[in-house]
């Protein structure tokens, strides 16, 4: 007897017997069902999915053929993966353009931007590059960077290669003397790229003039309130009292702190972006807090104390205190310029200028790195007022004094005298005084020596990195010297950062004898003072009695 | 980073400032292989350097064929000569947590407790042992921290066998870019502490082969990951500012990535001030 197979779709038993499986199988099948068999097989492989439009026999035909093509190691653990990647690139091609081209553009600007640098600025003919092959105020940073790859500190070739082009158009652009990679900073969006460069003298008058006519303007508001002060001084509430501490100056461009212009910029290719000159309250106020940089120098940085300025101003703040406290030379290398006058005279601010020396002699690697004796600081250091050069902030010019002497006056008459402290003149270690000077933290050297390679020391260069600001290097080879620093831009301290704590409260009015403030009397107090007071009443009336009575007594008597 | 990778990785990861000189790049090629077939790792990765006050540890990792199993560790003073670690054990942690400053550059060196609450002293003088650490054992801890807190891998590049056992992903052909910048797209790769917490409806979504491990999106404090593309775009870089000095690097649609650790081995506790 024959199979009940195949069946058609319509039937019960469709699905249910395979042909090869089905109960009836020990029967030789007949060719012409098995032929029927496979053709069903096939149309049932071949049926689309009615929801992706697939179906299961192109697939399998595109999963072998890529298998085929491609023979991977061990495919029947990938097999899955492999037929998902297969699925998915069916659903890819259509979305394909608009996915490259979103995906694609930020990296394609970024490398357009790239390619500019290598481009040779318009207008550049051959007469510059004689001028080019003279002195040039471009650092080779090449160079540079090859000796500090010696003891593994760096930026990947390509990185100092851009920025060597990027310092290049930073010098076509603006009047520089001198440009130095100063280093990179890291923040969380962005980073910074950083160069100190000097201007030609001369340069730099612009900003100095800006600055002059604000501080006039706000003479000019002052003069004014003072006047309404007295036409109101009656009516108004009592006015504070406070006044605020004198603002100590910022140095001159070109002077301490503010000696070199900083530049800078996101990542090479992008613009170069001035910082501006640094004032001792920044410098004053960035010791005491700890920020990431965000990498965009309009930043606000919210902080306690209150930070005076954005990110740019506490970006140049922090390179003022790491150059400061970590820009070292060969001793010998810089020397001070011989000078007729008195080093007295000069008020105790010490030699702020150096100059190099023709007849350096550099020392061997070993030595270097033995002793710290034979590095020295050539930055001024700052002291703790935010200057380099200590300014007393109460000394004023002639004009200032005879203003504060109408102050005075009013001073005294409110009843307030309080007389300013008499501030102690700071001093700083003076310029080009030995690295073995610093001290350390706890028990941290300030330094730590190494020479870039035990095994070849005939050609190993003499390696300096600083404990106090994690991130600052210093190389020394023969005649040869470099800083730099790579980091986050903060301070190393093993103690965990306190935050300032806040100001005590203020008190409200003066404590005399014409307000004092007492405490409310409780109930028992005030029952008790009551008592006390009908007790003196009564002896009182007593009292008049008793005179009455003795009034009557005494005329009795009469 | 995986050792037969080390000078490409190097350059991808350079954006801080810190790598490797090119003396120690080479004797690393050569050291790593040997170190592979001394101790029969199946993987070596270079883990990076601890910068001492008088030396530097250079350190490296072995994995076996379950690459989620503790990791053996080695630490070098010059990248030539290894040793073997012990195995990092809680007490380890919980005592090197204690201990501040910089590490010394001597293994030998001994930590004195400074500072320690009246029971630890009652407890250390019952078992008669002197409260001492060797820089040794702060090493281990360390890099166990460093490991268990910022050790990260991008999502899919490890999938989870049914047997247990992790294994590279051979199909995993890098993340895209958009999905490169978002912190989701990478793992701890270590034992997951917040899968279970998950809603119901969000373990839904998630693949039991890929997804085993926790993501960064939810790192306490929120925002101690800066995610960062460098080279023109080219190259996503994760730096941690928990561990300062931790950089992972990975370059979209491709199967390159790693991280590298190059700082002092403290851990930045005044995070929540800085950002």
């Amino acid at each position: 007897e024959r199979g009940h197979g195949p069946y058609q779709p319509h039937e019960p038993g469709y699905g249910l017997y395979q042909p090869g499986f089905s109960p009836y199988d020990d029967q030789i099948p007949d060719p012409k069902s098995r032929m029927l068999a496979i053709q069903n097989a096939k149309a049932y492989l071949l049926k689309s999915s009615t929801t992706s439009g697939l179906n299961l026999y192109d697939h399998l035909a595109n999963m072998l053929t890529k298998i085929l093509d491609e023979r991977p190691a061990n495919v029947v653990d990938i097999i899955e993966n492999i037929s998902k990647d297969v699925k998915w690139a069916q659903f890819q091609k259509k979305m394909d353009t608009l996915r490259d081209e979103h995906e694609s553009l930020p990296t394609f600007e970024a490398a357009e931007k790239c390619k500019a640098l290598f481009l040779k600025a318009n207008g550049e003919g051959d007469e510059d590059l004689e001028e080019e092959l003279g002195e040039t105020p471009l650092p080779n940073v090449m160079e540079t960077a090859f000796y500090f790859e010696q003891a593994g500190i760096g930026l990947s070739k390509d990185e100092s290669y851009h920025i060597f082009l990027a310092l290049k158009k930073l010098i076509s652009v603006q009047p520089i003397q001198s440009c130095r990679f100063w280093g990179k900073i890291l923040g969380l969006e962005m980073n910074y790229i950083i160069a100190e460069v000097q201007y030609h003298e001369g340069e730099e008058e612009e900003e100095a003039e800006e600055e002059e006519v604000t501080e006039e303007g706000e003479k000019g508001n002052g003069e004014v309130e003072d006047k309404d002060e007295e036409k109101e001084k009656e009516d108004e509430p009592p006015k504070s009292t406070y006044k605020p501490p004198p603002v100590i100056p910022k140095e001159e461009n070109g002077t301490g702190a503010n000696k070199y212009v900083y530049f800078v910029c996101n990542e090479p290719g992008k613009p170069w972006v001035k910082l501006p000159p640094v004032t001792p309250a920044q410098i004053v106020c960035a010791r005491k807090i700890k920020k990431f940089f965000t990498g965009r120098l309009d930043a606000p940085v919210v902080s306690f104390p209150p930070f005076p300025g954005n990110e740019a101003n506490y970006l140049r703040a922090q390179i003022a205190r790491i150059s400061a406290g970590t820009q070292i030379s060969p001793t010998g290398f810089y020397q001070f310029a011989e000078e007729e006058g008195d080093e007295e005279e000069e008020g105790g601010g010490g030699r702020d200028t150096y100059e190099e020396n023709p007849d350096f002699q550099p020392l061997s690697v070993a030595e270097m790195v033995d002793s710290l004796s034979t590095w020295v600081h050539h930055t001024q250091s700052i002291l703790k007022q935010g200057r380099c050069v200590w300014l007393n902030p109460l000394q004023k010019s002639e004009e200032e004094e005879d203003e504060e002497e109408e102050e005075e006056e009013e001073k005294e008459e409110e009843g307030n005298a309080e007389e300013p402290d008499e501030l102690q003149q700071e001093i700083g270690p003076p310029l080009l005084t030995p690295l073995s000077e610093d001290e350390g933290i706890q028990n941290l050297p300030a330094w730590t020596a190494q020479p870039s390679t035990n095994l070849i020391p005939q050609y190993a260069v003499a390696i300096l990195q600083s404990n106090r600001w994690p991130g600052a290097y210093a190389f020394a080879s023969g005649k040869k010297f470099e800083n730099i620093y790579f980091g986050w831009g903060h301070k190393y301290s093993p103690e965990s950062h306190t935050p300032a704590l806040p100001p005590p409260v203020q008190v409200e009015y003066p404590s005399g004898p014409e307000i004092t403030e007492t405490r409310d009397p409780t109930l028992e107090e005030e029952l008790a003072f009551k008592a006390a007071k009908e007790e003196a009443l009564a002896a009182a009336e007593e009292e008049e009695d008793d005179e009455d009575v003795e009034d009557d007594e005494e005329e009795e008597d009469d | 980073m995986e050792a037969t990778s080390l000078p490409a990785a190097l350059e991808l990861a350079a954006g801080g400032g810190a790598g490797l000189s090119p003396e120690k790049r080479a004797v690393l090629g050569a050291s790593l292989l040997l170190l592979q077939r001394d101790y029969r790792f199946e993987r070596v990765w270079f883990w990076g350097c601890i910068q001492g006050v008088r030396g530097a540890y250079y350190i490296a990792e072995g994995l076996g064929p379950d690459r989620a199993a503790p990791r053996s560790r080695l630490y070098s003073l010059n990248c030539v000569e290894w040793s073997l670690l012990p195995p990092a054990t809680k007490e380890m942690v919980e005592q090197a947590e204690q201990l501040k400053g910089r590490f010394q550059g001597d293994p030998s060196f001994v930590y004195e407790y400074t500072e320690r609450s009246a029971e630890d002293a009652e407890r250390l003088f019952e078992d008669g042992k002197e409260p001492v650490i060797k820089e040794e054992i702060r090493l281990v801890a360390t890099i166990e921290q460093i490991d268990r807190a910022v050790g990260i891998i991008p999502r899919g590049a490890f999938v989870k066998t049914p047997l247990g056992s992790v294994h590279e992903n051979r199909n995993f052909e890098g993340l895209s870019l958009t999905e490169a910048k978002k912190l989701s797209s990478y793992f701890h790769f270590t034992e997951p502490v917040n899968l279970k917490n998950k809603t119901l409806l969000e373990k839904a979504d998630l693949d039991p082969s890929t997804d085993f491990l926790d993501s960064l999106e939810h790192d306490i404090p929120k925002g101690s990951w800066t995610v960062q593309l460098e080279k023109g775009g080219t190259v996503v870089v994760l730096r941690s500012l928990l561990w300062l000095g931790l950089t992972f690097y990975h370059v979209p649609m491709t199967k390159q990535y790693g991280y590298v650790y190059f700082g002092t081995g403290e851990k930045n506790l005044d995070l929540p001030f800085m950002l």
